[in-house]
């Protein structure tokens, strides 16, 4: 829509200041709070101008949350989803696209009803996995009797146990499954036309050699696009790390130690070290938007072919 | 020198047929052109060659190997495809070389290979930039070169110039042709351009709703089309068709009670439902009262600018005649044709082939002359 007058233009700028406001308000809040000394956080109503102890606020919180252990946590975690999520969606969404099978509208409905199902939804029966990850097996022994049978044979009792609580595999996996990738490169494969594939299948390459040296090339902006959105939310979780993680101390995340920095009820109300720990926690996943935002809009929006 | 051998071949999607047993000999060394309207079944034909699409039943041998089981890159077959299908990512260099990577061939015998290959389509200059900062023409040697440089035993085109202006179609062409001449490659050219065909087929395989109706040289399909669908398919403007009999009166009988003097007519022929047919540029004007000539009412008029197709009505049929003259004429005006026999096509009505007439025509011929 091409509009031109001034009155339209006035209202346009409004409208994105306005936005802009919105959206950068509580960032300047956290940043202003987080450089006020103990009194000073604490006057009403609240300064909205920084004040000079940002950086013994940031220190008294590294400290107190223990943050450069949970950082090296966050990151593991972080980074372990985002290559897991590319690699599985990459890989299920190249077999969906362009393998010919029976069951492949089924597999591709099933990956996809897990869009509906976000990890919040079927936290009880994940965490049950997590604490028994082979319990499927288990239930699928006894019901047939076979762990009757080698019981009444061998006198053995079959149990299978493969414990993920308290691990990085834990915390990294249940967040690994899910449709968002494999919905993201399934859209990206099928905008590549048949005649590329059919092409390098006269040039004589395999499938696998297809994938690695014509699609992923292809695809690189929407892998770092995914990388991006994935590095990101799984920064971010916090619900299941709470729940996975006893072991605090070797474990935690940082988002879980911010809800630590939060001051106690009855305890000094420093928010400003609060939220200096929060500058701290938000700044990695700032980082990677900033760094990688170019190829975040590009992955998203255009293909260039 | 390697020849395709096609027989019974067919092709079934679902419950579809697509291609109804299809049986032709291309010869070693040979450039065959399969020509038909869009969605006849040339395209998959070709792409049954190549090993892109499965074979119902039949068999396809390339030489002496049947590859009805053969992937694609063992059958020896290079493939051009109508939109170039080049990798994006990879430079012109790199798209030229990939097949020998493939094959794994080390890394400085396949740059000698892609510089000369690269060199005898004039794409030296270019190696470096991607496709994306390439014309459609450039593209499309990019696309011949990279199907070159594996010498390949048969060229396969998927109508590979139809994304090209009419200019740069021609100078392709001709740059296939030469191509051609130089390698001596056997190549299977997919169009659905007359004109294409005409100027690079040594034979055309005419194809129709899946089936082969006429396969043979350009001028042999120009000249004795052995259907009405290949009579009609081939020339522009296209063949002047009327539906109708002939009468044992030496008459032939068509649209609202028209009659054509033709009395040279095999008797074999007489009182059959068939189609007759003149190519327009066999249709000549003949002044008014000579005799047997054919009145028709001028319809209208194309100027083509050295010569004007006329449009005319002759009882209820439709006449297409090129002329060269340039006297006035217009809407409604009376016009005369006539056309030598020897140019006459006869078709039958229900099957659509061609009937012979030679002998009937020879013979009455001689007595005109008498």
């Amino acid at each position: 829509m091409i509009e031109r007058s001034p009155i339209f233009n006035i209202v346009t700028y409004a409208t994105m200041i306005l936005g802009l406001l919105l959206v950068l308000t509580p960032f300047w809040i956290v940043i202003v709070a987080g450089s006020l000394s103990l009194q000073e956080v604490s006057q009403v109503p609240l300064k909205l101008w920084p004040s000079n102890h940002l950086l013994e606020n940031l220190e008294v919180a590294w400290t107190r949350a223990d943050l450069g252990p949970k950082m090296i946590n966050s990151l593991i975690v972080a980074v372990g989803v985002t290559v897991g999520k590319i690699t599985l969606a990459a890989l299920s969404a190249f077999s969906i696209v362009f393998f010919n099978y029976r069951a492949r509208m089924l597999c591709f409905w099933l990956i996809f009803i897990t869009l509906m199902l976000p990890l919040e939804v079927r936290i009880v029966p994940t965490y049950s996995i997590a604490a028994n990850a082979l319990q499927p097996f288990q239930v699928i022994l006894d019901t047939l009797g076979i762990t009757w049978l080698v019981e009444t044979v061998s006198g053995v009792r079959v149990g299978l146990e493969w414990n993920l609580l308290n691990s990085y595999t834990g915390l990294i996996l249940p967040l690994v499954a899910t449709a968002t990738g494999t919905f993201l490169y399934r859209q990206f494969f099928m905008t590549i036309p048949d005649e590329l594939v059919e092409a390098s299948k006269m040039d004589g390459s395999g499938p696998l050699r297809f994938f690695f040296e014509v699609l992923l090339p292809l695809s690189r902006t929407n892998m770092l696009a995914l990388a991006t959105i994935m590095f990101v939310s799984s920064w971010n979780q916090y619900l299941w790390p709470l729940l996975i993680t006893t072991d605090r101390a070797n474990f935690g995340t940082v988002v879980m130690q911010l809800k630590a920095l939060i001051p106690a009820q009855n305890g000094t109300p420093d928010w400003n070290v609060t939220m200096a720990g929060a500058l701290i926690i938000m700044l990695p996943p700032l980082l990677v938007v900033a760094l990688m935002q170019r190829w975040f809009v590009r992955g998203l929006i255009s293909r260039d072919k | 020198m390697t020849a395709i051998t096609l027989s019974s071949v067919k092709k079934r999607y679902q419950k579809t047929d697509v291609v109804h047993g299809v049986d032709v000999e291309i010869e070693s060394g040979e450039f065959v052109v399969i020509l038909g309207p869009s969605g006849c079944g040339k395209s998959t034909l070709l792409r049954m060659i190549a090993g892109l699409e499965e074979i119902t039943s039949g068999t396809i041998a390339i030489g002496d190997t049947v590859v009805n089981n053969l992937e694609p890159r063992e059958r020896g077959c290079a493939m051009v495809f109508q939109n170039y299908a080049l990798y994006p990512h990879m430079s012109v260099a790199q798209n030229i070389g990939y097949a020998l990577k493939v094959a794994g061939m080390p890394r400085a015998e396949r740059d000698a290979k892609v510089l000369k290959v690269a060199k005898s389509v004039s794409l030296e200059p270019y190696l470096d930039r991607k496709p994306g900062e390439l014309s459609g023409g450039q593209r499309q040697r990019v696309a011949m070169a990279r199907a070159m440089v594996r010498e390949p035993k048969v060229f396969l085109f998927d109508e590979p110039f139809s994304n090209l202006d009419a200019k740069l179609r021609v100078a392709m062409r001709a740059e296939v042709r030469s191509l051609h001449r130089g390698l001596g490659v056997t190549s299977v050219f997919v169009t659905h351009d007359q004109t294409e065909a005409m100027t690079l087929a040594d034979r055309l395989i005419i194809m129709n709703a899946g089936v082969v109706e006429q396969v043979g040289k350009p001028s042999e399909v120009y000249n004795r089309p052995a259907s009405l669908f290949v009579a009609d398919f081939i020339g522009s403007p296209a063949m002047n068709l009327v539906r109708g009999f002939f009468a044992d009166d030496g008459y032939f009988r068509h649209g609202k009670g028209g009659m054509i003097h033709l009395p040279t007519i095999a008797p074999n022929l007489l009182s059959k439902e068939v189609s007759v047919g003149v190519r327009p540029e066999n249709v000549r004007r003949v002044p008014a009262g000579t005799k047997g000539a054919i009145n028709a009412v001028v319809d209208y008029i194309e100027e083509l600018g050295a010569s004007r197709l006329i449009y005319a009505d002759v009882d209820g049929s439709r006449i297409v005649a090129v002329d060269s003259a340039n006297d006035a004429l217009g809407t409604g005006m009376p016009v005369h044709f006539a056309f030598d026999t020897a140019d006459l096509h006869v078709f039958s009505n229900d099957d659509g082939r061609r009937l012979d007439i030679a002998t009937g025509l020879a013979a009455t011929a001689a007595l005109i002359n008498a």
